[in-house]
C-alpha cells in the first residue's frame, strides 16, 4: 500500500525541465562533464569518451555557472507554427569554457538587429521560464538567458 | 593512386518536377552524363548515388531499374549537404584505387516544397521540442550567426551580405539551369522579409528538386573514350569532418573543416588560390559565402567585406575577379541537398572544357576549377579540377 501512495503522488503534475541538462532543484541551473584528461568541459550528463582529446574518462559532473556573456545571436523571424517570432537566439559562453545556445528574452529583437554590437559580449544570466505544457500535466520548464548587470 | 577524369556530365534545371519520382530525376542525369560521355550503362564498373531523403529506399539501384540493371557495384550515400560531392568522391575513389576505370556518380534531391530545415528535438511530446525555446537549431539561424561572428570580428556590415546575394542572382540570368533566373537590386535584398538576421529572403537559397551525374574515368579509358576531347582532371578530392573547436556543439563551426579541406586540396594539387579560375562554394546563405572567401583564400582573413566591395567573386564579364558562384550559386541556382554537389561539378567541368551548357556564361581561358559542398553536422568536400 505504501509504494502505491507513493507511485501516485510522484504521478502529480509538476514541473519537469525541458533537456536532462538542466536541473530544477535546488535552483535552476546547467550541469554538465568535464574531461579529466584535458579539461574540456561538455553541456552533457554523461559521455562515453571525450571528442576533444579522446579519453574515455573518467568523467567529473560540474555545476555550470548561470551567468555568462553572449557571443554571437540571430533574430529569429520564422520559425515553427507556434513558436512566437521574433525572438532572439544567441550563443552564450559560461566561465567553465562551455557555450550555451538558447533564447535571449527581455530585450528588443528589433533593437538588436540596429545595434549588433549592443549584444556582442553582453552580460546574461540564466532565468527558469515556463514553456509548455505536456500530456501529463506537467510544467515544461526551459534555460534561458536575460541581460544581467554584469 | 591514378589520374582521374569527368569524362560526362549531366544535369536537370533544378525547380519543382512534383510529377516526377526521385529515381526518375536522378535517371534523366544520368542518361544525360552518359550520352554526353559517349558511353552506355554497359560500360559503368560502379555506381555510387547520392541522395539524402529516401536514405533508406535504395535510390540508385531504383536508377538502375530505369536506365539499365547490369549489377554493378552500387553504393548508396548520405552526408548531409555534402550527399553529392560524397558520392562523386565514392567513385572517384575506385577509379583512383585502381580497381575501375568507368563510374558513374548522381547526386538526386526532391524535397519540394519544403520550409526550414534543421531545429526540432522533443521525441514523442511536441512539449519538449526545444526549437524555439531553448534558442534555434534551424538552418538559417546556424548560418546567420556564422555570419554574425563575422560581424563581431570585423565590422561586417548588412550590405557586404546583401551585395553577394545581388551578385549571384545576375549570375543567374546566364544560366538555363537555374531554379530562378531573376535579378534582385541591393534594395530588393535589404528591404526583403528578414528570416534570420543577418539574412533575408534574398539570402536563403530555396528548397527544390534537381538531379545531377558524371562519368569518371581512367587515363588509360580516358584516351579509348574521349576522341580528342578536353577532359579535366580531377587534380585533389578531399572530404573533412568536424574537428573539436571550443563552440563547434553549439553553434556548428562550418569554417574550420572548409579551411583544413582547401588547404589539403590546394597541397595535393599543387596549387594556390591564386590559381583558380573559379570557384563553386556552397552559399546556402549569403553569410555562408562570406565566410567561405576567407575560408578558401580567396581573400586574407577579414578581407572578406573590401574582396566584395572590389568586385571579388564577380563573374569577369561585369567586371569582377576570382569570379565565385557564376551558376547563380546555391542562393539562385537552387539546393536540391543530394544533388548539389555534383552539379557543381558538372559546372566546373562546363567551364574548364568550353561546354555549350555554359556558353552564356564563360569565365574567359578557364584552366582550374574549385567545387566546395558543406553539410552541416558537419562534412565538407573540396574538388579541383584542371584542365
Amino acid at each position: 500500500m505504501a509504494e502505491q501512495a507513493s507511485a501516485q503522488t510522484a504521478e502529480q503534475p509538476g514541473k519537469k525541465p525541458i533537456l536532462p541538462v538542466f536541473k530544477l532543484e535546488p535552483k535552476p541551473h546547467l550541469v554538465g562533464v568535464k574531461c579529466s584528461a584535458c579539461g574540456a568541459v561538455f553541456l552533457d550528463v554523461k559521455r562515453l569518451a571525450c571528442s576533444k582529446c579522446g579519453a574515455t574518462g573518467p568523467f567529473q559532473e560540474v555545476q555550470l555557472s548561470d551567468k555568462g556573456k553572449v557571443w554571437v545571436f540571430s533574430v529569429i523571424h520564422q520559425s515553427f507554427p507556434g513558436v512566437k517570432t521574433p525572438y532572439v537566439t544567441a550563443i552564450v559562453d559560461l566561465p567553465e569554457g562551455v557555450s550555451v545556445k538558447s533564447n535571449l528574452v527581455d530585450v528588443d529583437p528589433l533593437e538588436l538587429q540596429k545595434n549588433p554590437q549592443k549584444a556582442f559580449g553582453m552580460a546574461v544570466e540564466l532565468v527558469a521560464n515556463v514553456v509548455a505544457k505536456d500530456r501529463q500535466g506537467n510544467e515544461v520548464v526551459a534555460f534561458q538567458f536575460r541581460p544581467s548587470a554584469n | 593512386m591514378r589520374n582521374v577524369y569527368v569524362l560526362g556530365t549531366g544535369m536537370i534545371r533544378f525547380g519543382r518536377y512534383p510529377d516526377k519520382s526521385v529515381p526518375e530525376l536522378g535517371a534523366e542525369a544520368a542518361l544525360i552524363a552518359l550520352k554526353d560521355a559517349g558511353v552506355t550503362i554497359k560500360d559503368v564498373e560502379l555506381f555510387a548515388c547520392g541522395n539524402l531523403y529516401q536514405a533508406n529506399a535504395m535510390v540508385g539501384q531504383r536508377i538502375l531499374q530505369q536506365v539499365g540493371q547490369t549489377g554493378i557495384p552500387v553504393i548508396n550515400v548520405s552526408n548531409a549537404c555534402a550527399t553529392g560531392s560524397t558520392a562523386f568522391r565514392e567513385a572517384y575513389m575506385a577509379v583512383a584505387s585502381g580497381m575501375y576505370d568507368v563510374t558513374m556518380a548522381v547526386g538526386v534531391e526532391q524535397m519540394g516544397k519544403q520550409g526550414l530545415l534543421g531545429g526540432g528535438g522533443g521525441g514523442s511530446d511536441p512539449a519538449y521540442s526545444t526549437e524555439g525555446r531553448v534558442g534555434s537549431g534551424l538552418m538559417p539561424a546556424v548560418f546567420g550567426q556564422a555570419g554574425m561572428e563575422h560581424m563581431r570580428k570585423y565590422g561586417t556590415t548588412l550590405e557586404h551580405f546583401a551585395k553577394i546575394s545581388v551578385k549571384s542572382h545576375k549570375h543567374a540570368t546566364k544560366n538555363p539551369f537555374s531554379q530562378y533566373q531573376n535579378e534582385v537590386t541591393l534594395e530588393d535584398v535589404l528591404n526583403a522579409r528578414m528570416v534570420a538576421f543577418p539574412n533575408t529572403l534574398y539570402m536563403c537559397c530555396p528548397t527544390g528538386d534537381g538531379a545531377a551525374a558524371a562519368i569518371l574515368v581512367s587515363e588509360d579509358k580516358l584516351k579509348q573514350l574521349a576522341g580528342g576531347r578536353k577532359r579535366p582532371r580531377i587534380a585533389a578530392s578531399v572530404l573533412t569532418s568536424d574537428p573539436y573547436t571550443d563552440r563547434d556543439l553549439t553553434l556548428p563551426d562550418v569554417s574550420t573543416l572548409t579551411r583544413r579541406a582547401a588547404k589539403k586540396a590546394y597541397e595535393i594539387a599543387g596549387i594556390g588560390p591564386k590559381d583558380v579560375s573559379l570557384t563553386e562554394l556552397h552559399d546556402c546563405f549569403a553569410t555562408a559565402e562570406l565566410v567561405h572567401y576567407e575560408n578558401l583564400g580567396l581573400c586574407g582573413d577579414g578581407e572578406a567585406g573590401k574582396f566584395i566591395d572590389e568586385g571579388g567573386g564577380k563573374h569577369p564579364d561585369l567586371g569582377g575577379k576570382a569570379p565565385v558562384n557564376v551558376s547563380g550559386g546555391l542562393l539562385s541556382k537552387g539546393h536540391p541537398l543530394g544533388a548539389t554537389g555534383v552539379a557543381n561539378i558538372c559546372e566546373i567541368v562546363w567551364h574548364l572544357t568550353g561546354d555549350e551548357r555554359a556558353k552564356q556564361r564563360q569565365v574567359p581561358n578557364a584552366k582550374v576549377g574549385m567545387a566546395h559542398v558543406i553539410g552541416l553536422g558537419s562534412a565538407c568536400t573540396i574538388h579541383l579540377l584542371t584542365v
